[in-house]
């Protein structure tokens, strides 16, 4: 029997791709630089299985991939596909959770600390040579300890980071979430609150939801200007849960105090956004889940799940709208 | 009966310059000039009291000031002063421990993270508007959770920091000058020789206060044990590490990064090397700079002033300068 062919839209180790080609005919393509949704496309066609890492899978797509059985995304965030259509053309979605739980969960810390230390306006006011006096009054953050934080979406990665803030910085903790999880609220000491009062009393907001129908813009202007004024947004979730325009004219009339961003409505984001501008803002190029290790854990998952479909076994990792 | 004259020789809250003014005559320095050794002496020739922040306080200062008793320090760092000096003339020495680890153990945490996972740089990038698509890998950064987080100097701030990184299932190993169980079993960290500490630590933490034995405690043999991979963090005192051995060895990759918060000068020079390497995170000197936590410090330094000069003792006594 000839083995099915399959692609990688995006580049991986070479451990993963021989694994692939030892189940799957892999077809060649040229990671020497960024593929593209449309070197995607052209050869679709051909293939039973796809490895990508955000390529959109769309009608288009679909329609010209007749034989395409499975496509596995590399990340746990699957709103590049479009689950109706893949759902119409008996194509199998399989994402990545659990894996880079931890390592977003710490970016997010990272970004919460940074953004209320102002330690990357800082480490440039230090770079510049912009630093001349030992009085440093001008230079005073936000404290992070014992204070109040309000996690909006209380999933795996949510978990994660209420135990960092909860038990490593002793900080209260509540959240928001579709369904309470009383499991967490016992293990690590958080409280269930309605969004309105956990954006009326948190000093950091933490968003953490899938993106879909209903969260898309959940962050808007009236989320905003219940938010205290000395309070922080991170997201490090999808873009577009924030209402970006409503986030800037909230951070321009200092509405709130600043922001850690790691995602946008639109990325990469446009050179003349005025988050760009903003010293109290930190901004990560969508590197949440960015360490090496990680990367290849996930792709090695996705790679798994793909060879899996193909051969019968038993799916895992199928994405949950799919599941049966 | 008299009232006793102190002198203020940096910005202090309102809560604080009321508090001395319940108890003392005061005069403080005009702001708006710039400091001068002439300025401080003239300001302290009668004076029973000084409250400073890293005032250099040793003969040549207190020949000038004969009725002086004591001498505040708004810091836990006291290497400011000259024990020996100030034992020989009889004038007592206070500093303020205890109101500071949380914030500054929350910056040691954003200085680790922020190294390692390159939020820093990143944030650069981005506002510089470089951010283009599919260079994921182009930050990739090192994971903090499970990783090894190496202390020197367990006291009050290490352990704050250990029980911070317990929120991130970081492993915790220390070194002290002398053992402590009561931590070890409270924190799961363990205790290990120096040489051990620097060749496991992938994140090495200096927290040792600077006193004469601590000068230039990590040196070029030091940094050469390091992990390649690993990152030096120190927000204690500039001069604990040799600053230009650090440059040699981010310059010859000896270790991947540094997260900086003090140098052996201050303000640091605006040719250090150091200021060009992206790979190293370099803030004002700010470890204990949030508005509350500096207001707590400063009324903490006013009560431990008064008390010396109404009651002749206070518990903030530095332990060199305590009655036996």
């Amino acid at each position: 029997m000839s083995k099915p062919k399959v692609l990688i839209g995006y580049p991986v180790k070479d451990e993963i791709k021989e694994y692939v080609g030892e189940h799957c005919e892999l077809i060649q393509m040229d990671y020497s630089k960024a593929i593209t949704y449309d070197d995607i496309y052209e050869r679709i066609d051909e293939v039973e299985g796809a490895v990508v890492l955000i390529t959109p899978i769309d009608k288009k797509l679909l329609d010209k991939g007749k034989k395409l059985k499975v496509v596995s995304n590399i990340t746990v965030g699957y709103n590049n596909f479009d689950i109706d259509e893949m759902k119409k053309a008996g194509v199998i979605g399989t994402h990545s959770p659990e894996i880079l739980d931890d390592t977003v969960a710490d970016f997010v810390m990272g970004l919460l600390i940074s953004t209320a230390r102002r330690i990357t306006e800082l480490n440039s006011f230090v770079k510049e040579g912009s630093w001349k006096k030992i009085e440093n009054n001008h230079l005073m953050g936000l404290d992070v300890s014992g204070t109040k934080v309000g996690i909006i979406g209380m999933g795996r990665i949510g978990e994660e980071v209420a135990r960092r803030c909860s038990l490593g910085f002793k900080m209260e903790v509540s959240y928001h979430n579709r369904s309470r999880k009383e499991e967490a609220e016992k293990k690590f000491g958080i409280s269930y609150k309605p969004m309105d009062e956990l954006l009326s009393e948190s000093d950091f907001v933490v968003v953490l939801t899938p993106l879909t129908d209903e969260t898309h813009h959940l962050m808007g202007e009236r989320e905003f200007s219940l938010m205290k004024r000395n309070a922080i947004l991170v997201n490090a979730s999808r873009g577009p849960v924030v209402d970006e325009k409503a986030l800037i004219s909230a951070l321009q009339e200092g509405r709130i105090a600043g922001a850690g961003l790691d995602v946008y409505e639109r990325e990469p984001l446009d050179g003349d956004n005025p988050l760009l501008k903003m010293d109290n803002v930190v901004l990560s190029p969508h590197i949440a889940a960015g360490t090496q290790r990680t990367y290849d854990d996930l792709a090695w998952n996705a790679a798994r799940c793909m060879v899996r479909i193909l051969e019968g076994e038993e799916p895992l990792n199928v994405i949950p709208e799919m599941k049966i | 009966m008299k009232k006793p004259k102190v002198f203020i020789a940096n910005e202090i809250p309102k809560a604080a310059e009321e508090y001395i003014g319940q108890h003392c005559d005061y005069i403080m320095w005009d702001f708006s000039r710039r400091k001068t050794f002439q300025g401080i002496v003239d300001s302290i020739a009668d004076v029973d009291g000084i409250l400073e922040v890293g005032m250099k306080i040793d003969r040549d200062l207190l020949k000038h000031a004969p009725n002086l008793k004591v001498v505040s320090n708004i810091s836990v760092g006291y290497n400011n002063y000259n024990i020996e000096d100030m034992k020989a003339m009889g004038v007592l020495g206070t500093n303020t421990p205890g109101v500071l680890d949380n914030t500054v153990a929350d910056l040691i945490m954003g200085l680790v993270i922020s190294s390692g996972r390159r939020i820093v740089e990143a944030d650069a990038d981005t506002k510089a508007g470089n951010w283009r698509k599919g260079e994921m890998d182009k930050f990739f950064g090192k994971d903090i959770h499970h990783s090894t987080l190496g202390i020197v100097g367990m006291g009050r701030i290490g352990e704050a920091v250990a029980k911070r990184a317990q929120g991130f299932d970081m492993d915790i190993i220390y070194y002290n000058r002398k053992r402590k169980e009561d931590a070890e079993k409270r924190l799961g960290a363990r205790y290990m020789e120096m040489d051990q500490l620097l060749q496991k630590a992938d994140f090495l933490v200096v927290m040792t206060p600077l006193t004469d034995e601590t000068h230039h405690l990590i040196g070029e043999k030091e940094l050469k044990k390091m992990k390649k991979e690993a990152f030096l963090i120190n927000a204690s005192r500039g001069p604990v590490v040799d600053e230009e051995a650090l440059i040699k060895a981010l310059q010859e990759d000896w270790i991947a990064g540094a997260g900086l918060d003090v140098y052996e000068r201050e303000p640091i020079d605006k040719n250090n090397p150091l200021l060009q390497m992206k790979n190293v995170v370099t803030l004002p000197h700010i470890g204990s700079a949030t508005r509350k936590t500096r207001d707590e410090m400063a009324v903490v330094a006013a009560r431990a002033l008064v008390e010396v000069l109404e009651k002749g003792d206070s518990p903030y006594i530095v332990p060199e300068l305590r009655k036996r």
